[in-house]
């Protein structure tokens, strides 16, 4: 056994153990962004989402005309995309002077899957809104949630104190029991943050 | 400032102290039992300040065993204490360098201690750049919401739907899959009643994004509401807001973002883009030990996430580190200026892959003409700086008075219908107008564009002559009617964004201020260029035009007037200078414009500075009352540290803790009495002599951790700060021992120091309060909130308005 080797465990373990609980949330947020910037970085170009767009102005008596095909940017330019030619051949490099052409790609599938994600976001945060307000009070017993409501007095310090040992106080045994205690400090927050924001508007006014 | 060094290295000389003393006449009764003898340090080991303070000899284990959960740690509103920051960081630097000698595990991990700043920069780049595309796309295709539906796929916007089909020159926005409401609804497009129906779906649309935006953000964050950038800059000079940069925060900002923007209301998304940013880079800081645990080191961090953030929203890396540094930052070391720099490298490329806008731009209204400008057009440059100026003042006012009146009236009670009344009259508004209908950066592309052969809107329906065509240089031309159409349409836009974003910066809906002021801005500039584009096409023959613009010419750029206003009104709002300027020559890719640009900025500044000093973020830090102290302000007044001190002459004496004397009981009896944040410790209450500074917060944690983990301690128990225990009789409960939350190196300031020292004194090292000693026994405390309140006193403001902690 070296010596590095005993003290190598309990280092890792309890990084890791004050990690987990901080670090999971924003590890699922980060993964979450991830699978964002996948799929640009796997979008095959399909074939619709290239195009070579040449602009012609109007020339002589011939009207403005915008031509898009669908080709690779070496052919990008305006004697491969207006077709068919408005002019007769002699003219054709005066005509092809005044076209503007530009290569141009997008990728449907990030439009796509964005768009998807935020309506879902959107979507999930209506209905876990519309649980809050009209499921929740329901199914919960009314005093557990109104005390903070009572306790606007409270001394800071004991708030204080109640927030810095709870960490280390009693941990709640199953992961139901869990998920209620930080969904109740959170709705907590939520209200203080209401508070100073919109009552007393004690900042951000 | 030098005391914890005197203490620190001082080994050798060990008696200067007490030669001092002797020297100096006090006629003190200095006895070595009373106090410390100075140098009382432990050997060998490290003896951290403030954390942990361990004795022996350093092991593996020590390295882990912490102070209780929550000493160090601050309360919400409260300030930290960069000192205690600072030095705890090199504390811990040292211990890692120190022990990454002494096997290869610790070698790894000093290497990756420090490599982890920048593998940080990384991350918060990449989010914050994925978190950008995301509202860009997003915004688009809301914006678009409001007009029409893509048949193809309703998540197309109207340019994407359109963008197989060959649309025609005149008619480039129409295409077969794009179907407007009414058509949709009714079948066709055209008619009274087709318009009607257009109108009001818009309005509704409006309303529904923006009542949704307002409901999320009271229901699940109110503190993602407004710009951001007032508490940002609080938060990094070194105040505490919990919850301000959390997980809930960053998602409601985004989501609400999106709907505001998307909602046609007069405002920007660059300001909630820096409060996003920094979200991600507080979030991310959790992940390593190094930027959690330490408040000053995570304010760096946060520094270089506010430029990732203005980064993607210019466009300007370069930009968005001098934005951060100049507006943002309270304290910028040189080692942040190379990690931001990266950080806003990553952030741009990020963006720039995800190409939200088609063709690898960053932003919507990228100039890419390269015309020249004349000396001569400096004139109406300046003259665009002064109404820049002007504008900028009279924002600032009425915005201000109209956020007070929010504020403190009946107003502030109904935050819903206060979004539902401004966005209806927006919608109702800006309907008709074309150039309102059209979203805000739209507009600006639209008006920094110059006009070729190719446009065919109608700010570029000049006459043309086509027998004088050469190529595609077009001379100035004489303006056509859609030119005169597109003016006062442009006039009546102008008037209505100046009034409508007094009243919706500020509004509980996300809401940034770039993009309204370069909007007006830009409109002022383009007016103001084509009116000097006619003129000179009119009178050619003039003295000022005829040596440089002949006929056939192409002189005059309105485009570039529009840039050159945009900047001016940015200017003129938010008083940045460096920073403005070299976004907007960043936005433009070139350095023709250099000029003109910062002729505008600077003459805007002046202009505005001269009507009001402070610039927008910072006069809204001051309706707040957040305790910022202002960085830049020189402090002029001949006040002495005795007229600022507490206690005043009327006053109780100073609340002090003595060193061995006070028991557990006392303690408590002093805090439950009294709600300062920290007390000073003196050797006994005759002398006054100066141990150090105990904070609130950590005694309280400390003695109700004593009382339920050690055994013996009750009310009784004697409280004691020295190294060693005072001689008590056997009798007596065990005492608690409470050094190493004792501060032994408070700053310390004599009376009669001139206040202008001791405002530099906070200012620099970002302290929380400073001591005040007269010939050496404390008199007093000066805190942060006391300095604050001075200042606005002499300025004649109101100095109850100092709110926080």
């Amino acid at each position: 056994l070296y010596p590095g080797r005993e003290f190598l465990f309990p280092q890792a373990s309890t990084m890791f153990a004050r990690c987990t609980r901080k670090c999971a949330s924003s590890v699922l947020l980060v993964a979450l962004l991830c699978c964002v910037l996948s799929p640009p970085a796997q979008a095959s170009k399909s074939s619709e989402d290239i195009r070579c767009k040449c602009i012609c102005p109007p020339y002589r008596n011939i009207s403005g005309h915008i031509y898009n095909k669908n080709v690779s940017q070496k052919d990008c330019n305006c004697l491969h995309v207006v077709e068919p030619m408005p002019v007769p051949g002699n003219d054709v490099e005066a005509y092809c002077l005044l076209c503007e052409c530009k290569y141009e790609e997008r990728s449907t599938t990030t439009i796509k899957v964005i768009i998807i994600i935020y309506l879902s976001v959107v979507g999930a945060l209506l209905l876990y809104m519309a649980f809050l307000v009209l499921v929740d009070p329901l199914i919960r017993k009314p005093d557990a949630y109104t005390q903070p409501l009572r306790n606007e007095e409270e001394n800071e310090d004991a708030r204080s104190l109640a927030t810095a040992l709870t960490p280390s106080g009693a941990r709640a045994n199953t992961v139901l029991e869990r998920v209620e205690g930080a969904q109740q400090r959170w709705k907590r927050q939520v209200q203080e943050q209401r508070k100073t924001v919109f009552d007393r508007h004690k900042m951000l006014s | 400032m030098d005391q914890k060094g005197y203490r620190r290295g001082s080994f050798q000389s060990s008696t200067s102290d007490e030669d001092m003393l002797e020297i100096a006449g006090a006629s003190l009764d200095f006895s070595v039992a009373d106090d410390d003898p100075p140098l009382d340090r432990e050997m060998g080991g490290f003896s951290s300040y403030n954390g942990g303070g361990m004795n022996g000899t350093s092991t593996m284990m020590d390295f882990l065993e912490e102070p209780l959960p929550g000493v160090g740690t601050y309360e919400d509103f409260n300030t930290i204490d960069w000192v205690r920051e600072k030095s705890r960081d090199r504390d811990r630097h040292r211990e890692i360098t120190s022990r990454s000698k002494e096997s290869t595990w610790a070698l790894i991990h000093s290497v990756s201690d420090a490599f982890s700043g920048w593998l940080l920069m990384l991350l918060i780049g990449l989010l914050a750049g994925s978190l950008a595309g995301l509202i860009d796309i997003s915004a688009h295709w809301m914006t678009d919401l409001k007009e029409g539906v893509c048949l193809a796929g309703f998540w197309f916007n109207h340019e994407h739907c359109c963008w197989k089909y060959n649309t025609t020159f005149t008619d480039r926005d129409k295409c077969p899959e794009w179907k407007s409401w009414s058509q949709l609804i009714l079948g066709h497009g055209e008619g009274a009643f087709a318009y009607i129906l257009n109108y009001l779906m818009y309005v509704i649309w409006a309303l529904l994004f923006s009542l949704l935006a307002v409901l999320l953000v009271k229901g699940f964050a109110p503190y993602a509401c407004g710009s951001g950038i007032p508490e940002i800059k609080t938060i990094l000079s070194g105040f505490i807001i919990r919850g301000y940069l959390g997980k809930w925060t960053l998602i409601i900002k985004t989501i609400t973002l999106v709907l505001a923007v998307s909602s046609g209301l007069s405002l920007g998304k660059e300001g909630p883009l820096v409060h996003v940013a920094c979200c991600c880079g507080n979030i991310l800081c959790h992940l390593f030990t190094k930027y959690r645990k330490n408040e000053a080191k995570r304010r760096e961090v946060l520094s270089a996430a506010a430029a990732a953030g203005v980064s993607v929203a210019f466009g300007a890396p370069i930009g968005g580190v001098l934005f951060s540094l100049e507006e943002v930052s309270y304290y910028f070391p040189l080692k942040t200026l190379w990690r931001s720099f990266f950080a806003a490298l990553v952030a741009a490329f990020t963006l720039r892959s995800i190409n939200p806008f088609g063709n690898s731009r960053l932003v919507l209204f990228y100039v890419e003409f390269h015309m020249p400008w004349h000396l001569l057009e400096l004139v109406p440059f300046i003259l665009l700086g002064i109404f820049g100026g002007l504008w900028g003042a009279f924002f600032i006012r009425s915005n201000i008075a109209w956020c007070r009146r929010r504020k403190t009236t009946k107003l502030g009670k109904y935050p819903v219908l206060e979004v539902f009344v401004v966005t209806a009259i927006t919608a109702i508004l800006a309907f008709p107008n074309e150039y309102t209908r059209m979203s805000t950066s739209e507009l600006i592309s639209e008006l920094f564009n110059d006009c070729g052969i190719l446009d065919s809107s109608k700010l570029c329906e000049y006459v043309n002559d086509f027998n004088s065509t050469k190529g595609d240089d077009l001379p100035d031309r004489a303006a056509g009617p859609g030119v005169y159409t597109a003016m006062w349409q442009l006039a009546l836009a102008l008037i209505m964004k100046v009034f409508i974003t007094i009243f919706t910066f500020g509004m509980k809906v996300p809401s940034g201020l770039f993009i309204p002021s370069m909007a007006v801005g830009a409109i002022a500039g383009r007016l103001l260029g084509v009116a000097v584009e006619q003129l000179a096409y009119y009178h050619h023959d003039w003295a000022i035009f005829s040596g440089w613009c002949s006929q056939g010419a192409d002189c005059i750029t309105p485009g570039l007037y529009a840039m050159v206003g945009a900047a001016a009104c940015l200017g003129g709002v938010t008083r940045m200078t460096v920073s403005l300027v070299v976004i907007m020559f960043e936005l433009t890719g070139g350095l023709e414009y250099i000029v003109p640009l910062m002729a505008a900025a600077m003459t805007s500044k002046w202009v505005a500075d001269a009507i009001g000093r402070e610039g927008i973020y910072d006069a809204h830090i001051r309706l707040n009352g957040y305790p910022f102290l202002e960085a830049k302000e020189e402090f002029s007044h001949k006040t002495l540290a005795m007229d600022v001190m507490r206690p005043r002459r009327n006053d109780p004496p100073l609340t002090v803790i003595t060193q061995d004397s006070m028991t557990v009981e006392d303690v408590e009896t002093i805090i439950n009495e009294t709600t300062y944040s920290g007390y000073p410790v003196v050797v006994s209450r005759e002398s006054q002599r100066l141990v150090g500074f105990v904070l609130r917060r950590d005694l309280i944690i400390s003695i109700e951790n004593a009382r339920k983990k050690q055994d013996g301690i009750v009310s009784t128990s004697v409280i004691y700060f020295t190294d060693h225990s005072p001689p008590l009789p056997p009798s007596s409960p065990s005492m608690l021992k409470l050094r190493s939350i004792l501060d032994l190196s408070p700053f310390t300031v004599t009376d009669q120091t001139p206040m202008e020292i001791v405002v530099d004194i906070f200012r620099k090292l970002g302290l929380r309060q400073c001591l005040v000693t007269h010939n050496g026994k404390l008199l007093g405390i000066i805190t942060k909130k006391d300095v604050l309140k001075h200042i606005a006193q002499l300025a004649n403001q109101d100095p109850d308005s100092i709110l926080f902690n």
